[in-house]
């Protein structure tokens, strides 16, 4: 049973945001430490160490077209750990999301407040990255600014994936699978480290079905100032699924805490 | 108006498994109201439907006048919750804890920290202000777990199970805080199964029993009704029963098999008592009491009553 089809949103859901953020004023420093420190391992073993042995892509020396992937890439990670492990804990073991309902919050509200927290770790750390590749030298077009947006279109998109597993396998075992089956394939197979034009017809495809590969052609295409049409076909698919998968996510998520 | 909470016919499923089968009750603003009843009788099921995390399945629940169905958020505006396991948030400090909550009510941060200081004082926690909740005793975080039900300064607050769990020192400390509140003119409605609990808090309660109301009353009432004013408890008298009841079958009101033991409820504990002088010795123990709540909870729910 899905239950009630209407959304109840109110902005109360703001006040879940700002609960996170809260909580995250006091574990930011080691939080933003982490997150940072994995892409740049892949910059300098892939980007630098691999790199020196690879021909350019699409253009692009290896390192060049590596680093705009990574942003996106970080970004997904930063979202769908959040909203996988995250907020399954906040819902079981904290109970976070039944103090909350018991307020003038529906379940709806707190939903809608987890996918903004979650939007919101993939502008933060994406736009980290962004700032030290930047610094690196990698960023060579003035588009580049367009890709903080980015990050939040993708990060909503990636909370809503996130959560629509939470919702329907809320079990703390399960998010092993989410990573090994959906998360990893994504991150090796959206263009992040490899252009998909020489894949065979049928892996193009599947790849265009992956929301990390239209992230990538966004950041990609503004991070090098390689601007077309392309990027507005991306943008659109990242709205449209997005439209289409919040209206799932939150009645899935909404049975676990109203029964 | 009078009236806080009325159900009528409240009924609730979980995927067909019938757990509330159609209750009628109603809570009078200023009392205190207790649902009692063993585990699986119903009463965190009622309670979720009053508090909005269960949708009611059919019947009518109306709170302030409000249908629970169409008016939750206003409902809630209203209403202070504590459930039954502490859900603070162990993320935050305990004053953290009062404002962040408060915010789920709109309530401005400045407003929230002066009434969290208030409820933290009237609970003895104000120097438990900045301390991480994880760090709290069992005790205390149930006491914050009510302030933080108190923030929005509710009209009608709802307890669930309030101490259960608690050592006795913690628990009498609970209940002082609850009766001053009641003092004040707060509605409480609480689930417990200590009958002491229900017997020194509330005004009027019912006792429910695998999804029903068995009865409702005040706790003296029932005792009244059901029991009479004194008990006598014959220790490991249970097998011998049957004789024991012919014997003395006119001068009893009722009695009721508590496992080993036989409870008899007599018309006059010490024309009774002198009745069994002669076989006094063969009962494990022999001792007349004030009736009390906890007799008639027995005898509602006590599985494998007859009469």
């Amino acid at each position: 049973m899905i239950g009630n089809l209407r959304l109840d949103f109110s902005p109360l859901a703001l006040r879940v945001f700002q609960r996170h953020l809260t909580v995250f004023s006091r574990t930011w420093k080691t939080s933003v430490a982490l997150n940072f420190f994995e892409p740049l391992l892949y910059l300098t073993a892939l980007g630098i160490g691999l790199g020196v042995y690879v021909r350019p892509m699409e253009g692009l020396p290896y390192l060049n077209y590596l680093a705009p992937g990574l942003v996106a890439a970080s970004a997904m990670f930063a979202t769908t750990y959040e909203c996988t492990y995250g907020t399954f804990v906040r819902f079981k073991y904290q109970k976070t999301f039944q103090a909350m309902v018991a307020t003038p919050l529906s379940m709806d509200d707190v939903v809608l407040g987890e996918i903004l927290w979650g939007t919101f770790k993939s502008f933060l750390y994406g736009t980290i990255i962004l700032f030290v590749i930047f610094a690196l030298g990698l960023v060579p077009s003035a588009w580049a600014l367009l890709i903080p947006p980015v990050m939040i279109l993708g990060g909503f998109l990636f909370a809503l994936l996130s959560m629509l597993w939470t919702g329907l396998v809320p079990n703390i075992d399960s998010f092993h699978y989410f990573f090994s089956l959906i998360i990893t394939p994504l991150f090796l197979f959206s263009g992040v480290f490899f252009p998909l034009s020489d894949l065979h017809p049928f892996l193009q495809m599947l790849a265009w079905a992956s929301p990390l590969y239209h992230v990538v052609v966004l950041t990609r295409g503004l991070a090098t100032g390689d601007v077309g049409v392309t990027l507005v076909y991306s943008t659109a698919w990242l709205v449209v699924v997005s439209a289409a998968l919040l209206p799932l996510t939150v009645r899935l998520m909404r049975r676990l805490v109203i029964r | 108006m009078d009236v806080v909470v009325a159900a009528r016919k409240l009924v609730k499923k979980y995927n067909g498994m019938e757990a509330v089968k159609g209750i009628d009750f109603t809570v009078r603003a200023r009392e205190c109201f207790g649902i009692l009843g063993p585990n699986g009788a119903g009463k965190s099921s009622t309670i979720n439907m009053l508090i909005g995390l269960s949708p009611v399945t059919a019947g009518e629940l109306r709170v302030f006048g409000l249908d629970v169905r169409t008016a939750a958020r206003q409902i809630k505006r209203r209403l202070g919750v504590v459930p039954q396991d502490n859900n603070l948030d162990t993320d935050l400090t305990v004053m953290q804890n009062l404002v962040v909550y408060a915010s789920y009510f709109n309530i401005p941060r400045h407003t929230a920290r002066t009434r969290g200081l208030e409820l933290l004082k009237f609970f003895d926690l104000a120097a438990k202000s900045g301390e991480k909740v994880e760090h709290l005793s069992g005790g205390m975080k149930r006491r914050l777990t009510i302030a933080r039900a108190l923030i929005n300064d509710p009209e009608l607050v709802v307890l669930d199970e309030p101490t259960t769990g608690l050592d006795p020192q913690a628990r009498h400390l609970v209940w002082q805080r609850l009766f001053r509140l009641k003092e004040r003119g707060v509605t409480l409605i609480l689930t417990t199964h200590y009958m002491e609990e229900a017997g020194q808090l509330c005004d009027r309660l019912v006792i429910m029993d695998r999804g029903t109301i068995l009865d409702t009353g005040t706790p003296c009432d029932l005792v009244h009704r059901h029991i009479g004013t004194e008990v006598l408890e014959l220790g490991r008298a249970a097998a011998e029963a049957d004789t024991l009841l012919a014997a003395v079958g006119p001068l009893i009101r009722g009695y009721q098999v508590v496992g080993d033991d036989l409870v008899l409820y007599p018309r006059d504990g010490r024309a009774l008592l002198g009745a069994l002088q002669d076989r006094q010795h063969r009962f494990a123990r022999l001792l007349l009491r004030p009736a009390s709540l906890e007799d008639v909870f027995l005898k509602l729910t006590g599985r494998g009553f007859d009469g």
